[in-house]
């Protein structure tokens, strides 16, 4: 695992698998992603962090579904848009993030790299490493150990 | 013999392997002859096969590896070089012990196979040194071989003396590296298959015997038997896992499958899925067994640990085992054996007395500890119960208050079995002195947490003067369970059968009936008994679609306790494949995993221990806080709030009665009422109960032709009455009620129930009528919990 915990935000390079989320742009590591599905049934969990949207059923295999939405403080997906499930492997074990789509890999360099906008608020601060200056638009690089650690 | 046939035929099995191995590693020793691991594997199954020889009596057997052994350590030690000499009389060594296991395996004895030529041999090819290394005769100097290397002329009586010196430090060199071979066995778990690395290095550790003791195959009508070492292969632990992985799979798929086809018209496919369905169960089956041990794998190290423990406290003390055969999946047993033990050593330490303390008792002096174990619906019982003082619910009451593990008006509010639970609570321990056995307080919460851990359940009883029994109830297996499925709120989710004794199900109008609140807590009167009732809906926060009034309760155990949980509809039994769930779910605490059901959708396994202690423990505080609070105001007041246990006992004349004085509500069959003197009594749970029949009682006359009789009990210090009534009519809140005095016989007075007036029953002078010696055996107060 070549994972940075809790070293402070550092601007890396490579590749970033990127997705939306209420109107931004975000992006994880390629090398976490396990992979992109459509929407899937949910089994809902009783008493689970609000983060929490669900189980699914990958293949025969458990997973959490994490409503990424929730975790960055975002209003509800708007009704009868469906979400897009990404799958990561942390630590050997499968989680799902539940975003609004699914962009390109986009090669990113460091020397775009800057520290979490000012502007961003608390909760969503944390799981943020940073942003890349694209063109025309930031790229937010997710903290994908934050994240599904709700 | 039968129970030396075990051990021999065990070490045959093992030592065929261990030959077929050394074959091997001889031949590769060859070509690199200063390989000192193969060399220290060589010595090592050598060494074992002396061992055991020796200890199995085969003298001759013994004799071949003692000498060989010699050659090999000083082979190893560098003291002699490998010549293809050496290596065939090695390989001769090999054969020859091969030929003398296939003597004991046909004969059961050594037979005739001579083994002086290859002794002669062996010993030949040692002194045969053409390079001056020959053992030092200095036995100081023997502990460090290496340093040894002295030319002298080699007399057997000296090259016995270094050889024995060096036997002894090899021997403490092996566990070191059995511990490593360990490592790496431990290490699989990631399905890498590193275990091929360790397999040449490790022929002992690690690998269990599949199916071990088992397929003995008696020679039946002259039949040829099975050479042992051929009937049994050893299997890695992994494999067997990954193919318990698969068939949980293919059992999901064969679910799924027989769901469709249930649907289907076409006979062909239904016989198909029949058949499937068939052979998925039988796989399944197979598969499990292939990892099934009798549970004496771990028994046989207790007798051992009960002797010493007995020495250690100066107590003699007696193992009896019952149910030795009873088989559980080899990681359940590796799960159990910690928690196990740590029960029979408490047993040993806390549970059975001293010899002068037992005799001043009346007990023999031998105490007797006794492990049972049996299957039991699906699930593996393991009972270890000891005949010793038993817990005094008492002192665990006092301790438990005096360590601020609860409050003593927490206390006075349980019940005895409640209070003996406590002994699983962390930081707690009973034994006035804290001993290196145990007392220190760690223990039982981590046996319980352990036992849980594996999907299984403890509860602990105790009889003060008779013993205590430890009761663990284990799954067969941890990745497939029988479950019930159950539906709330439109979602659907699992319940293991282990925690389910029965459903209940109760259509509107029943329900309206049967289903009471006392204190504001619904409870259901099961066969006379109050059931508390929890619904699933309230404890996960979700509201039931289910209007209709129906009732579905599914009848849970847990720590010893009965509950019921009501649920909107039961789905269905089935076998679910348990998946582990991730950290954020576990944390909530009330989901054991999840499991994917026949169609497809997951569905979470509710973890009944959790529930019950979240949904139980504050209920039942409230409802007795609520009714301590009644009983407190009732005494202050003269019952002035209070529930009411509403009955007919003839000509329409309705009593009540307070509730808390109710135990159990009970049908008895008139027939089975028998007269002792002048009195009726009827035989209740093995025991004489006295009936008072109330209607006759109060002077009323009932019909008294009926067949069953409406019986209320009353219970206190192991006592109790049967008040006959002539029907249960309901139980209400004695609130707003209004008496006046009546300074009737057996009535305390009237007061106005339910829009009718209704008599006030004096309850303690029914009771006399019963049985007049009921509050002379004891006079503490009736409020006293302390005792069943």
């Amino acid at each position: 695992m070549t994972t940075p915990t809790d070293t402070p935000p550092r601007a890396t390079s490579g590749q970033l698998a990127t997705f939306r989320l209420d109107g931004d742009l975000y992006g994880v590591e390629v090398e976490h992603v396990q992979e992109v599905l459509r929407s899937q049934g949910l089994t809902r969990v009783p008493l689970a962090p609000p983060a929490v949207a669900g189980l699914i059923n990958l293949r025969g295999q458990v997973v959490t579904a994490i409503e990424l939405r929730e975790r960055l403080g975002r209003p509800p997906r708007p009704a009868g848009t469906d979400a897009v499930v990404i799958v990561v492997r942390l630590h050997g074990e499968a989680v799902s993030l539940l975003v609004d789509s699914i962009a390109d890999v986009v090669d990113v360099d460091a020397g775009d790299f800057e520290t979490p906008p000012d502007t961003l608020d608390g909760q969503a601060r944390e799981l943020i490493r940073g942003a890349y200056k694209l063109d025309g638009q930031l790229l937010l690089a997710l903290d994908v150990q934050k994240a599904v650690g709700a | 013999m039968d129970g030396l046939d075990d051990i021999v035929e065990e070490f045959l099995v093992e030592s065929h392997e261990n030959l077929d191995q050394l074959d091997t590693d001889l031949v590769a020793l060859e070509q690199e002859p200063d390989s000192r691991e193969r060399l220290s594997s060589i010595f090592r199954t050598i060494h074992t096969i002396k061992g055991t020889s020796g200890f199995l009596a085969f003298n001759r057997l013994e004799e071949v590896t003692h000498v060989g052994e010699n050659m090999l350590s000083r082979l190893r030690d560098g003291v002699l070089s490998l010549t293809p000499e050496r290596t065939s009389v090695l390989l001769l060594m090999v054969d020859t012990v091969r030929s003398l296991l296939t003597s004991i395996e046909t004969t059961g004895g050594e037979g005739s196979v001579d083994v002086s030529a290859v002794v002669a041999a062996i010993s030949a090819a040692m002194e045969d040194t053409p390079a001056p290394v020959a053992p030092a005769p200095v036995p100081a100097a023997a502990a460090e071989p290496a340093a040894a290397a002295e030319p002298t002329a080699p007399a057997a009586a000296v090259v016995e003396a270094v050889v024995e010196a060096a036997v002894e430090v090899a021997v403490e060199d092996v566990p070191d590296l059995y511990d490593e071979t360990h490592d790496d066995v431990h290490h699989e778990d990631a399905h890498d298959d590193a275990h091929e690395d360790a397999h040449g290095e490790a022929p002992a550790a690690g690998a269990p015997v599949a199916g071990a003791g088992a397929p003995r195959s008696d020679a039946q009508g002259g039949a040829q038997r099975r050479a042992v070492a051929d009937s049994t292969i050893r299997v890695d632990v992994d494999l067997l896992d990954s193919l318990m992985l698969l068939v949980g799979e293919l059992v999901l798929t064969r679910n799924q499958i027989v769901q469709y086809v249930g649907r289907s018209t076409d006979t062909d496919l239904v016989r198909a899925s029949q058949r499937l369905n068939l052979i998925a169960s039988e796989l399944q089956e197979g598969v499990m067994k292939t990892r099934m041990q009798p549970i004496d794998h771990i028994w046989s190290k207790l007798p051992r640990v009960v002797r010493d423990l007995g020495i250690q406290c100066g107590k003699t003390v007696r193992l009896e085992m019952e149910g030795k055969d009873t088989e559980l999946d080899k990681t359940l047993l590796e799960a159990v054996k910690d928690p196990l033990t740590h029960l029979v050593r408490n047993g040993v330490d806390h549970g059975i007395e001293s010899p002068e303390r037992r005799r001043a008792a009346g007990k023999n002096a031998e105490g007797v500890l006794t492990l049972r174990a049996k299957h039991e619906s699906g699930q593996v019982v393991v009972e270890v119960a000891d005949d010793g003082a038993g817990i005094d619910a008492g002192r665990l009451g006092a301790k438990a208050v005096e360590r601020g593990l609860v409050t003593a008006e927490q206390l006075s509010r349980m019940g005895p079995q409640d209070v003996l639970q406590m002994i699983f609570l962390p930081g707690f321990s009973t034994a006035a002195a804290v001993t290196n056995v145990s007392g220190r307080g760690v223990g039982m919460d981590v046996v319980k947490t352990n036992i849980e851990a594996i999907g299984g359940t403890i509860e602990v009883e105790s009889e003060p003067g008779r013993g205590t029994v430890c009761r663990l109830r284990i799954p067969l297996t941890l990745a497939i369970v029988p479950a019930l499925t159950v539906e709330c709120a439109g979602d659907r989710y699992a319940i293991p059968q282990i925690s389910l004794q029965e459903l209940v199900s109760l259509d509107a109008e029943k329900a309206a009936n049967a289903v009471e609140e006392v204190g504001g807590a619904p409870v259901y009167r099961l066969r006379g008994e109050l059931l508390p009732l929890v619904r699933l809906t309230d404890v996960l926060g979700l509201t039931s679609d289910r209007h209709d009034g129906h009732v579905v309760i599914a009848v849970l155990r847990s720590e010893g306790r009965r509950f019921g949980l009501v649920v909107d509809r039961v789905i269905n039994t089935e076998e679910i494949v348990v998946k582990a769930v991730g950290g954020q779910l576990k944390a909530i605490g009330l989901y054991s995993g999840a499991t994917v059901l026949g169609d497809g959708t997951v569905a979470l396994i509710l973890d009944v221990q959790a529930l019950a202690r979240r949904a139980l423990r504050t209920e039942t505080a409230e409802r007795q806080e609520s009714r301590e609070a009644a009983a407190a105001r009732s005494v202050a007041a003269e019952g002035e709030r209070q529930r009411m246990l509403l009955a007919a006992i003839g000509e329409g004349r309705r009593v009540a009665i307070p509730l808390d004085t109710v135990t159990r509500l009970e049908q008895v069959r008139a027939e089975s009422v028998e007269r002792v003197g002048n009195r009726e009594v009827v035989q209740y749970r093995g025991a004489i109960l006295p009936i008072v029949r109330l209607d006759r009682h109060l002077g009323a006359y009932g019909t008294s032709d009926r067949e069953v009789l409406e019986v209320i009990v009353y219970s206190d210090h192991g006592r109790s009455v049967a008040i006959v009534v002539e029907e249960i009519l309901d139980i209400v809140d004695g609130g707003a009620a209004v008496r006046s005095d009546i300074d009737d016989l057996g009535l305390l007075g009237s007061a106005v129930l339910g829009d009718r007036v209704t008599e006030l029953l004096d309850v303690r002078a029914a009771i006399l009528a019963a049985d007049p010696a009921f509050y002379a055996a004891d006079h503490t107060p009736a409020s006293s919990l302390l005792e069943v």
